[in-house]
């Protein structure tokens, strides 16, 4: 059965913050078309909580150059300078440009965009938490993926909801397009484009604990590997410290922002010993690794795996007096900054986090690493920067890289508006100077044959089964704490899995019509490679940066590796690359990194 | 504990009418979601149980189901609250109203059709100030519509109505919730517009008052009250 043709200039995988900033963009000079597995206000955008930062100076004073140093610093100082400096300075114009689009955003008093204080983010010169996270209340996602949405509908933007892509087309080494698979029907269809923006997001599905939808499985890097591109640093995946214990549902730091602190069992506020100036604003590296340390030492609440987090009014009073702050809060203040946490505190816990403290354990959250790509957000298919004509990729999928070694809070949004905006521009002027590529023979061939292989797959390894061995290993092994040989055991643990996928799967489901028995079968074999290829670089780079921390190379170690990996999927291998220097055109030069 | 579910089944390639399909589960924890059972049921025990969902707790809209008669979102719903004892029975149905594709899997195009009818985008009043800054919002006019923003687009309410079961053509409690948004919003420019469309037949006369979307907002939004709102609006003017 031949694949239905369509042709458009320009492609947009993903319909989340990213994609749809980058279609609205294309779409005002190119024919486009957004093509996403969920609706788009499905998308994993809609459930970010804290804020979008940008240093609009609302409250205090603020400059983008301190932005762009505490991305770079918060990064560890594997962020590309260049990178960052875009971020800091573009993020002044596009989240205003969100407000001309509608967004509502809270407001000072004064009418302004209302700004909030999150981990990393300084007043470069006193060194104190300064108010750069724009919110709208703690749903600043959602109003951002339901803005940009809204806007796609006002200006016409062509959709295809619930289309998967499952494999991308390429003649010699220029992209011409996406095999997409209609969840409705079944049938594979053909997307012919001039140029093609991957904006997917993120797989933290890869481990037991994470904040992070069932629908994120990696399938951009997944159809990126296999085609021979590299990822670019994915031995680098945040933990964010505060997830809902036993869940993984992402309270934002913003709780923290607003003066939460985090206890142990002694009620002490331990982040004053690992993190003296900013304490629990530190960066989500160090405040994830300190909560892991005081488990370890027995400190866990009830000898438990978890902390808590306490936001109750007389607790963050305490600590603002303390602090010599006049600002105090009351139960309504938390009621109308936090609703959605309270909600989900109440509904999934029964905790009321204003009468009591929350249980939480860091989950994992986001990735920095991914497809490499440029500031134009131009893929990359080799370190030293040769690009894929006609590919883009943008949002957490993409790896610029500004995030470095660990993110910021905030700036994954910021990234999102910033980067998906970028690609929309280079996309357009890319199309009114290209011709198609053609296609080539059969491009749907070799993933319809993939497909068929999982529809009558009939061995005895259910889908379940591998993924919770796959998220079991790497959390327990490619978590915040690692070492040689637990990664070893991950490499080998995650290899034989992949084996299973590939020669004794069973899938129950063999129809054509909404078949997602089969859809997850394929997503597992995503987030398979994704993880085989983290686990191998993370086992690659003999060093701690960031979030990536090894107890066997304890130390930051600038003389061998400020640079960022490459990594190419050959089979059941993985080849590394530490060659890509990082850049350093901002000036600021690594130092000891301290809160 | 242990959950029997009882859920409503069809599969447009093999069934000619929906039947009902019966699974026991043993060691259910009072707190699990309705969500990870029902995956419990699909991954241990019939791949072939379709429904949607994605984010797991409560924010993408994607897994409204009618559980024990009421709408509600899955991951959002706790198993002990829906019985108590060592063993209970829940019941699972797709949401009313809109056509069945595939068990709990129905087709949203009409829902969304009414969505996009009612201009759900921001029409700005004045142009952007000429500083380039945002425009200037006072917290009070902020607040005016903030409930209406919360909205995810799920569909509990409009599946809920007696009003929409009975004419698929009314726009429906959603629509007119993110209407709503956009009509209270100081910034905005096009209510009287949006107004005309909602004064249409099919439009927000349509509402009964019978009060079934409020209960059934996971987001708490209150529906009936938006939709008064807006009646007033076309009466009076915002
Ligand atoms: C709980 C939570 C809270 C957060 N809070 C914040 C915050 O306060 N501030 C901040 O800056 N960041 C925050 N983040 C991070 C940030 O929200 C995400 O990194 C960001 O939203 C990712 O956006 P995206 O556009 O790249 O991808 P997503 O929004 O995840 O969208 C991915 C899109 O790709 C589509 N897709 C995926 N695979 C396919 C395929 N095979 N075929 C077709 N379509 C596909 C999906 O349908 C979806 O539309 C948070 C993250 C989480 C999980
Ligand atoms: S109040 Fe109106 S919209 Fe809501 S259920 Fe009743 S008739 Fe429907
Ligand atoms: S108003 Fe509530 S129930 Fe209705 S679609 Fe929106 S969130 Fe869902
Ligand atoms: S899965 Fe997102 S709302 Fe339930």
């Amino acid at each position: 059965m031949a694949a239905k043709v369509h042709q458009f200039d320009a492609v947009v995988v993903g319909a989340g913050g990213a994609g749809l900033m980058a279609a609205l963009y294309a779409s005002r000079g190119v024919r486009t078309a957004v093509i996403s597995k969920l609706y788009p206000t499905r998308s994993h955008t809609g459930t970010a909580q804290g804020g979008i930062g940008a240093a609009l100076g609302n409250l205090e004073e603020d400059r983008w150059e301190w932005h762009a140093y505490d991305t770079v610093k918060g990064g560890d100082f594997l962020s590309d300078q260049n990178a960052a400096g875009v971020l800091a300075r573009d993020a002044i114009e596009a989240v205003i440009e969100l407000e001309h689009m509608g967004l509502p955003f809270d407001r000072t008093d004064d009418g302004r965009i209302s700004q909030r204080r999150f981990g990393g983010h300084t007043n470069n010169e006193t060194k104190k938490p300064v108010r750069r996270a724009c919110h709208s209340a703690d749903r600043t996602g959602h109003m951002i993926l339901q803005t940009l949405y809204q806007n796609c509908i006002k200006e016409k933007v062509t959709f295809f909801d619930e289309f998967q892509v499952v494999d991308i087309i390429m003649n010699g080494n220029v992209a011409c397009g996406v095999v997409a698979y209609e969840i409705d029907t079944g049938e594979l269809h053909v997307f012919h484009a001039k140029a093609i923006c991957f904006a997917t997001g993120g797989w933290g599905r890869c481990w037991q604990t994470t904040s992070n939808a069932h629908s994120l499985t990696g399938d951009g890097p997944a159809i990126f590997l296999r085609h021979g591109l590299p990822m670019e640093d994915m031995e680098f995946y945040q933990f964010h410290p505060t997830g809902i214990y036993g869940m993984g549902i992402l309270i934002t730091e913003g709780v923290r922002g607003e003066g939460g602190v985090l206890l142990n069992s002694k009620g002490e506020r331990f982040m004053e010993r690992y993190a003296p100036t900013i304490k629990d604003l530190a960066s989500r590296d160090v405040v994830s690794r300190s909560i892991y340390l005081e488990i370890r030492d027995g400190r866990g609440i009830n000898g438990k795996p978890y902390v808590h987090l306490d936001v109750r009014p007389e607790t963050v009073n305490r600590y603002l007096a303390e602090a010599g702050e006049s600002r105090r809060i009351d139960a309504a203040y938390i009621e109308s900054k936090l609703p959605d946490i309270l909600d989900f505190c109440r509904t999934y816990l029964g905790v009321d986090p204003v009468k009591e403290p929350m249980p939480i354990a860091p989950t994992a959250h986001y990735a920095m690493g991914g497809i490499p790509t440029n500031i134009d957000s131009e893929v990359l298919s080799t370190p030293d920067g040769n690009v894929v004509p006609g590919m883009y990729a943008a949002g957490e999928v993409a790896c610029v890289s500004v995030h470095g070694a660990n993110r910021l809070g905030t700036n994954s949004l910021t990234d999102l508006v910033v980067f998906g905006r970028r690609a929309g521009m280079r996309m357009i002027e890319y199309c009114k100077n290209t011709n198609f590529t053609p296609l080539p023979d059969e491009p749907d061939g070799s993933v319809r044959r993939e497909i068929e292989r999982i529809r009558n797959a009939n061995g005895k390894a259910k889908p379940h089964e591998i993924r919770a061995e796959l998220q079991k290993v790497m959390m327990d092994n490619v978590g915040v704490f690692r070492s040689e040989e637990m990664m070893s055991e991950a490499v080998e643990k995650v290899r034989e899995l992949k084996h299973s996928f590939e020669t004794d799967l069973k899938i129950d489901d063999r129809g054509t019509r909404f078949n997602t028995d089969l859809l997850e079968a394929w997503e597992l074999g995503a987030l398979i490679d994704v993880a085989l290829v983290t686990a191998k670089c993370a086992l690659e780079r003999k060093e701690s940066r960031g979030a990536h921390s090894r107890v066997d190379f304890p130390d930051r170690d600038d003389v061998n590796y400020l640079v960022h990996s490459f990594a190419w999927l050959e089979g059941n291998d993985v080849k590394t690359d530490f060659s890509r220097k990082v850049d350093l055109s901002l000036e600021i030069a690594p130092t000891e990194r301290v809160y | 504990m242990k959950v029997t579910f009882r859920i409503r089944r069809f599969n447009p390639e093999k069934d000619s009418k929906p039947w009902w399909g019966e699974y026991t589960l043993d060691n259910v924890d009072p707190i699990d979601r309705v969500l990870e059972l029902l995956h419990r049921v699909k991954w241990e025990q019939d791949g072939t149980l379709t429904l949607r969902r994605s984010c797991a707790h409560g924010v993408c809209g994607s897994d409204a189901m009618r559980i024990n008669g009421v709408n509600r979102l899955a991951c959002k719903m706790l198993v002990k609250t829906l019985g108590a004892g060592d063993h209970i029975k829940v019941q699972v149905e797709p949401i009313l109203g809109l056509p069945v594709i595939k068990d709990l899997v129905v087709d949203m195009e009409p829902f969304f059709d009414h969505y996009r009818a009612v201009m759900p985008y921001f029409m700005p009043k004045e142009h952007v100030p000429a500083d380039g800054r945002e425009r200037l919002q006072s917290p009070a006019d902020r607040e005016r519509f903030d409930d209406t923003t919360k909205c995810i687009l799920c569909a509990c309410c409009t599946t809920s109505c007696p009003s929409f079961w009975a004419n698929g053509k009314y726009v429906g409690p959603a629509a007119i919730v993110q209407a709503h948004r956009f009509i209270f919003d100081t910034r905005d420019g096009a209510a009287a517009q949006r107004l005309n469309i909602l004064a249409e037949p099919d439009g927000v006369w349509r509402c009964r008052t019978i009060f079934n979307c409020t209960p059934a907002c996971p987001r708490e939004i209150e529906v009936t009250r938006a939709i008064g709102e807006v009646k007033l609006a076309i009466q009076r003017g915002v």
